[in-house]
């Protein structure tokens, strides 16, 4: 059914990705990629991997932005790298637009997801997805969307410390936290009271489970940054060096 | 958004269909049109064939057509749901009132009361369509009341001046499908119009600093993108017409959808006998064309938030 769940349990599974210590490694989109080709939504299309023009299915992607403070100099700012996938919302349009109901959201956890024998794949869920986290699949003719590594978290093969989605466990920063946000006294819910997490494209109104860390502010920026006076240096101090300046400056 | 051509054929052709098939209903039913058999065959004949093309059209785009009766389940919450519904229950009750039109002459009783009810599912299936892409917060330009308004004039618009081809032939009906016509084209125009002015003023409320929740930082600007090559969503959502030749192409697109119709069916109410038959053969023939020019704007000009996260400065 693409309606929502009348009575969704308080759990809302989700992750939480600190902006602050993600260095842009991409391993959690490759973690991911070798994970979900084997797991519940495989196989993870390529199509022309090695030709001229690649694709593929990824359920992470991270981007590189630039933020700025002209006003402030034109060296003030930072660099953020944002790794975005599926946030699981609360409030799905992916979800609710799905006309065969292939397209789901768990009562029990509020994982969003696709049931791939149901799905006619009509790309409607990706058209009405604001973060742009659904990828088709042209071989099988479905949709594909990151399952917060649902046959992970709940397996009970793995040791308790691998049951979380595997671009959190891979992740070399320990940038990505993975929780039940529904629960304040948990500690991805403690970790976004104390930073001040956010959503993403808040205004939008789907309300996203995942939640960002916002990027602690730089100590050294602005207008107290003095670059290297190179003609400065060139002038040399002493006595002895200055005669050598003379000399070949002839 | 990338412009399909199986969208834009099964938008055009079903709404053109579905246009027809409800103004060839309603003007028989007042009393407008005979049911004459020849009409009967060759206007439920064309509307039907229309509808039919367009929704097989519509399935093409599928990954998997033989799932696509899973699509009538979900009408509770999906417009596209929906669509099929009406889609699919025009079909018996047009049907019905095709056969008592056609084969017996007569369309009133049940006959009449079936095709009031295919009037009444020809409309709201339009309408669904329209929804579905009104429906979507994500894409600005069709976010709003005038995405199924339009599609509801220029489904009548189609319809009226098909039907006005259709009686010129059969020498029925005497001027009133063109007066229809004559009505309907400036106000499907204006309609247009107003929708084009709206989504070039409107600006949309979502940046690349509120879709990243950096705004507050500073300005963002894209930096590295996630990979080389586009992917799904790029190639689906980022395809964006050049404003210059958007330009052009409503002007087309205004040629010859309503204008070009426009003179035309003033020809045929000036004229008569094989010239206005001629003329009003040419006007359905342009609106075709300028209906699937306005079909691939309306696709090629609407742009998709998720394209914030890939630089666009919304």
């Amino acid at each position: 059914m693409t309606m929502l769940p009348e009575n969704p349990s308080q759990k809302k599974l989700g992750l939480v990705i600190d902006l602050d210590t993600c260095v842009g490694c991409h391993a959690c989109a490759v973690s991911c990629k070798e994970w979900n080709s084997g797991g519940h939504a495989a196989p993870l299309p390529d199509t022309n991997p090695y030709g001229k023009d690649p694709d593929g299915v990824w359920f992470n992607r991270i981007h590189t932005y630039e933020v700025s403070q002209p006003e402030l100099g034109p060296t003030a700012g930072q660099t953020v790298h944002m790794p975005r996938s599926c946030l699981h919302c609360e409030s799905p349009e992916c979800v609710t637009v799905c006309p065969t109901g292939a397209s789901y959201k768990r009562a029990e956890d509020g994982i969003v997801l696709v049931d791939e024998d149901k799905c006619i794949g009509c790309k409607l869920c990706s058209w009405a997805c604001a973060y742009g986290a659904r990828e088709y699949d042209p071989d099988g003719g479905v949709m594909k969307k990151c399952t917060l590594c649902v046959d992970r978290i709940y397996n009970e093969n793995l040791s308790e410390s691998e049951r979380q989605p595997s671009c959190v466990t891979t992740c070399p920063a320990g940038a990505r936290h993975f929780g039940d946000l529904g629960d304040a006294e948990s500690e991805v819910s403690k970790l976004v009271d104390e930073r001040g997490g956010f959503d993403l494209m808040a205004e939008i109104g789907f309300k996203p489970t995942n939640k960002y860390l916002p990027p602690r502010p730089k100590t050294n920026s602005g207008s107290s940054y003095r670059p290297l006076n190179i003609d400065q240096q060139a002038t040399p101090d002493s006595r002895f060096l200055k005669w050598v300046d003379r000399l070949f400056s002839r | 958004m990338h412009p399909a051509l199986s969208v834009i054929i099964f938008t055009t052709a079903s709404g053109t269909g579905y246009g027809l098939l409800l103004l060839l209903i309603l003007l028989n039913i007042n009393g407008y049109l005979p049911a004459s058999r020849g009409l009967g065959i060759a206007g439920f004949g064309i509307s039907l064939t229309l509808i039919t093309v367009g929704l097989l059209a519509s399935t093409f785009h599928l990954g998997h057509p033989e799932r696509a009766w899973r699509a009538l389940s979900q009408w509770r919450s999906s417009w596209l749901s929906r669509e099929g519904v009406v889609a699919v229950a025009t079909y018996p009750v047009a049907l019905m009132f095709a056969i008592g039109w056609i084969f017996l002459g007569n369309t009133s009783g049940i006959w009449g009361l079936s095709g009031f009810a295919a009037v009444l599912l020809a409309g709201l299936t339009v309408a669904c369509t329209g929804m579905i892409y009104a429906s979507l917060k994500t894409i600005p330009q069709w976010n709003t009341s005038l995405t199924p308004i339009n599609y509801l004039a220029l489904a009548l618009t189609g319809g009226a001046v098909w039907l006005m081809a259709l009686t010129q032939l059969f020498g029925l009906g005497g001027n009133l499908p063109a007066l229809l016509s004559v009505i309907l084209l400036p106000l499907a125009w204006a309609l247009k119009q107003s929708y084009w002015t709206l989504i070039d003023k409107v600006p949309s409320q979502h940046t690349i600093g509120s879709a990243t929740g950096l705004g507050a930082l500073g300005e963002v600007t894209l930096l590295e993108p996630p990979h080389t090559e586009p992917n799904f969503v790029q190639k689906e959502m980022g395809f964006k017409v050049a404003r210059r030749h958007a330009a052009k192409l409503r002007k087309t697109a205004v040629v010859l959808a309503f204008i070009l119709p426009l003179a035309f069916t003033v020809g045929v109410l000036l004229t008569g006998g094989l010239l206005a038959t001629l003329l009003a053969l040419l006007a359905a023939l342009s609106l075709v064309a300028g209906l699937l020019t306005e079909r691939w704007l309306f696709f090629a000009e609407a742009t998709h938030v998720s394209m914030l996260y890939y630089g666009n400065k919304g």
